[in-house]
């Protein structure tokens, strides 16, 4: 399994914070599993349609979207930072 | 060593930025940078949501590279969540060493480096909405100006 949690205006679009689910075959890194995650729903689709915009960390460290995701690890979605 | 602390409460930057002077006597230089809410375009209200399994250990990394690069005695970095009015403290950054130009460096490495790697996202309610802060270019510019590659 995997855990995903949104933030900001990813986790608005999508219209939940997080979810768990299977990783699925095939999906060996962060891009792939955007791919995938884009299929599960219109509101996936709209969320992540501008790549451009998103950024992803990976048990909490910043990853590109190269970067690999395993069973187990928990993975953040949510647009570029903006505290301070 | 730089504290860091995520807090929904106020933040209260004059006992802040005593506690890195209390009971000391090398510290020759404080530098302080306190980011504000503005009511811009009638702004009612910010928001600071973030990602409280990262937050802390994202300001910690921050925190850990400027120890790296600049001799400090002390300094402390906190970040408010949650709802916030026009005139509330968003962020307090507050670096003290022996002489200015490490603390003013440091200080100013300390908020380029929080506003494009720790997890935090504003949201500004007015009046018949709310929106997301889109993230500037700018920040990003900053952040790299301190890039050893």
């Amino acid at each position: 399994m995997i855990e995903l949690v949104y933030f900001a205006w990813v986790r608005e679009r999508i219209g939940v914070d997080g979810e768990v689910l299977p990783l699925p075959p095939g999906v060996v890194t962060v891009g792939d599993l955007l791919d995938w995650l884009s299929t599960r729903s219109p509101r996936h689709a709209a969320a992540l349609a501008d790549r451009a915009a998103i950024r992803v960390a990976v048990d909490q460290t910043f990853v590109g979207f190269d970067a690999a995701v395993a069973d187990g690890v928990e993975v953040a979605i949510f647009p570029p930072v903006t505290g301070g | 060593m730089i504290a860091v602390r995520v807090q929904p409460e106020p933040i209260d930057a004059a006992a802040a930025t005593a506690a890195l002077i209390t009971d000391r006597d090398d510290v020759g230089a404080v530098v302080t940078f306190t980011g504000l809410v503005r009511a811009d375009d009638g702004l009612v209200a910010l928001t600071l949501e973030h990602y409280p399994a990262m937050t802390t250990r994202a300001l910690a990394a921050i925190a850990a590279e400027a120890e790296a690069r600049w001799p400090l005695t002390g300094g402390v970095v906190v970040h408010r969540v949650g709802r916030m009015l026009p005139g509330e403290t968003i962020v307090l950054v507050a670096v003290a060493s022996a002489h200015r130009a490490a603390a003013f460096e440091a200080c100013a490495f300390l908020m380029d480096w929080l506003k494009t790697k720790a997890p935090f996202w504003k949201a500004e309610e007015r009046v018949g909405g709310t929106t997301w802060v889109a993230a500037r270019a700018d920040d990003d510019i900053a952040a790299a100006r301190w890039s050893t590659t």
